[in-house]
């Protein structure tokens, strides 16, 4: 019996050795910047460099803008699909996966092609609609991820009824959108933000080949030229993503206590 | 006038017709079930009453006001589901209030109405809870105070009691009852649970693949079934094939004669039909010579505790009959030669022919 158990344990070990090794030794060398002792050196050079927080501070901003939009795109989308439109949810789950398929690379070329600044929709003639084009593209890459946490969210609760419940009682659309269903479902919601907002942090591609002062292109560029710093940052951007996971678990279980009880 | 009017109701979906012609007149007051098996259409027709369905043709009244275009939330239809439906992410206070808070009322008008509906279902202490700390049946409980706290017009129940286990869902149908008779408020009741259906309503609704099958109180329904539907879903029912000998009543089974209390009108003789029997209308023990007599073997003895359910085979057709159990009087052995008996009166003959 216990013999059997040792088998699991086994790949357990060498699971973590596999993920944990690399992160130890990155963030070993991240500490070694000083000659003959640790210190975190490389940090404060990051920390201090203006590039850092400029890139940061940006790719932050557009993080916000792209879980706005996202939203704002994806909840009504996926409500709707969930109460009347169900047939269509193969359909509308295929469209969301293409971010996945088609590479970012792509995406971008297909974005240059038709938004250049001679096209009749010049988007990158000026860097705010360059921001935009910016952040309509992360809304696009985060898709898979906000739609799947949106829509399951939407699937552990009796969408149709409750609205019918609500509509019952007087409520109109907004009342219904914004008091019954996105409350039960803002669990869902802030797993598919911080999940953007992850992707949006060390998103690379777009940024670099539109142009934009975004953290990615950041990291590539310190990366390539810089010995101790490229850890550092790495680190961080561990320390940020792992943070976005962290806070995704406190609000799930926060939210605990609402989690409706099947009849 | 009557308070609910609806009038040659009609839903298809494609080419499939889920309700056709539904007409009905329910008064102020009156607590109506639609009973039917699933998919027979009375959901649809009580969800189209809610507004959450457009009927395909015909007209909804309430209170002598058209209301079948409306939508839902201008309707002031009161709906309990089979679900509850209550909002989980709102306290009992919060839930039961909602629809007055969507309505605007005043705070101090919001709080004394919750406490007076709450205290309505018997839960005054639970405001503060969660829905998902309540019971089942406490859930459907408050449901209701959630559906009656905005004074609806109307009352809709929409199978509230089919997720509840069988103890709660009597005490909560004779909780509904007293309520509803207490506030004065109409009610449609759809049930597929005829027990249900007939021991609360004041008159019944039987449905059957979307069509009206009859319409009638508790006991016009179990007692003088007019279809062969109505007769085999609400209650036990022996149904039997007789030829007719005569349009004054009298017909063959298996050969052996009987008569009905009533004339067979519609009928010819030499015509096979459908009659119906109920299991508790027929007797082991001799009878007046003023009722039938058949004479069969006994087939099947189901001890069932205070009753006991004897099958008897007189040819092609057999009748189950229920008699009470009693210890100084064994049942009899299968294979015993038996005479049953039953009042003229309790033989029914069924619309449509027998086949």
């Amino acid at each position: 019996m216990k013999r059997a158990k040792i088998g699991p344990w086994i790949a357990l070990f060498l699971g973590t050795l596999y993920f944990i090794v690399p992160l130890i030794a990155t963030f070993e060398f991240s500490l070694r910047m000083r000659r003959g002792e640790y210190s975190f050196d490389a940090y404060a050079v990051v920390l201090a460099d203006a590039r850092f927080q400029a890139t940061f501070g940006y790719s932050t901003a557009l993080a916000f803008a792209t879980i706005v939009v996202g939203v704002l795109l994806v909840v009504p989308t996926a409500y709707w699909v969930n109460l009347r439109l169900p047939k269509l949810r193969p359909v509308i789950e295929f469209i969301t996966l293409l971010p996945l398929v088609i590479p970012a690379i792509v995406l971008v070329f297909g974005y240059l092609r038709i938004y250049n600044s001679e096209s009749w929709l010049p988007m990158t003639s000026s860097e705010r609609l360059t921001d935009l084009l910016l952040t309509f593209g992360y809304v696009t890459l985060a898709l898979p991820y906000m739609y799947r946490a949106v829509d399951n969210g939407l699937r552990a609760i009796d969408v149709r009824t409750l609205t019918e419940a609500a509509q019952s009682l007087g409520a109109g659309w907004p009342t219904i959108l914004f008091r019954v269903i996105l409350p039960n479902v803002r669990v869902a919601v802030l797993s598919g933000a911080f999940l953007t907002f992850a992707i949006v942090i060390g998103e690379f591609t777009l940024a670099a080949l539109l142009d934009r002062p975004a953290f990615g292109p950041y990291l590539q560029l310190i990366g390539a030229n810089r010995a101790y710093e490229p850890s550092a940052l790495a680190i961080i951007a561990f320390g940020v993503t792992w943070a976005c996971m962290g806070l995704i678990n406190v609000v799930g279980r926060a939210s605990h206590g609402q989690t409706p009880k099947a009849p | 006038m009557a308070f609910l009017e609806i009038e040659h109701l009609r839903k298809s979906f494609g080419t499939l017709n889920v309700v056709e012609d539904f007409d009905l007149a329910v008064a102020r007051g009156e607590f109506i079930s639609f009973l039917g098996p699933s998919g027979c259409g009375k959901t649809t027709t009580l969800r189209m009453v809610a507004g959450f369905e457009t009927p395909s043709a015909g007209a909804i009244r309430i209170d002598g006001k058209d209301v079948t275009e409306a939508k839902p939330n201008q309707r002031n239809v009161g709906m309990v589901f089979q679900s509850y439906a209550l909002f989980p992410n709102m306290t009992i206070a919060d839930n039961v209030g909602f629809g007055l808070r969507v309505a605007g009322r005043p705070a101090a008008e919001i709080k004394s109405r919750v406490e007076e509906m709450l205290a309505l279902i018997k839960l005054p202490q639970l405001g503060g809870r969660y829905p998902y700390q309540l019971s089942g049946g406490q859930q459907q409980r408050v449901a209701l105070a959630r559906a009656l706290a905005v004074k609806p017009k109307l009352l809709l129940l929409d199978e509230p009691l089919s997720a509840l286990d069988a103890k709660i869902r009597v005490s909560l149908r004779q909780e509904i009852r007293q309520i509803q008779r207490e506030l004065g408020i109409t009610a449609i009741y759809v049930t597929h649970d005829q027990e249900e259906a007939l021991s609360i309503s004041d008159r019944i609704v039987v449905m059957s693949q979307g069509r009206m099958e009859q319409v009638g109180t508790p006991f016009e329904i179990y007692n003088y079934p007019r279809t062969r539907f109505v007769a085999s879903f609400v209650g036990t029912l022996n149904v039997l094939k007789a030829q007719v000998v005569d349009v004054s009543g009298k017909l063959t089974v298996d050969g052996q004669p009987v008569a009905t209390a009533a004339h067979l009108d519609g009928t010819r003789p030499g015509e096979i039909r459908s009659v119906a029997l109920r299991p508790e209308a027929v007797s082991l023990a001799d009878a007046d010579g003023e009722s039938n007599r058949l004479h069969g073997t006994v087939e099947e003895v189901s001890f069932l505790g205070s009753v006991v359910r004897i099958r008897v085979r007189f040819g092609e057709n057999a009748v189950s009959l229920d008699t009470f159990n009693k210890p100084s009087v064994p049942p009899p052995d299968r294979g015993t030669k038996v005479t049953v008996s039953f009042a003229r009166d309790a033989l029914l003959l069924l619309d449509g022919d027998a086949t």
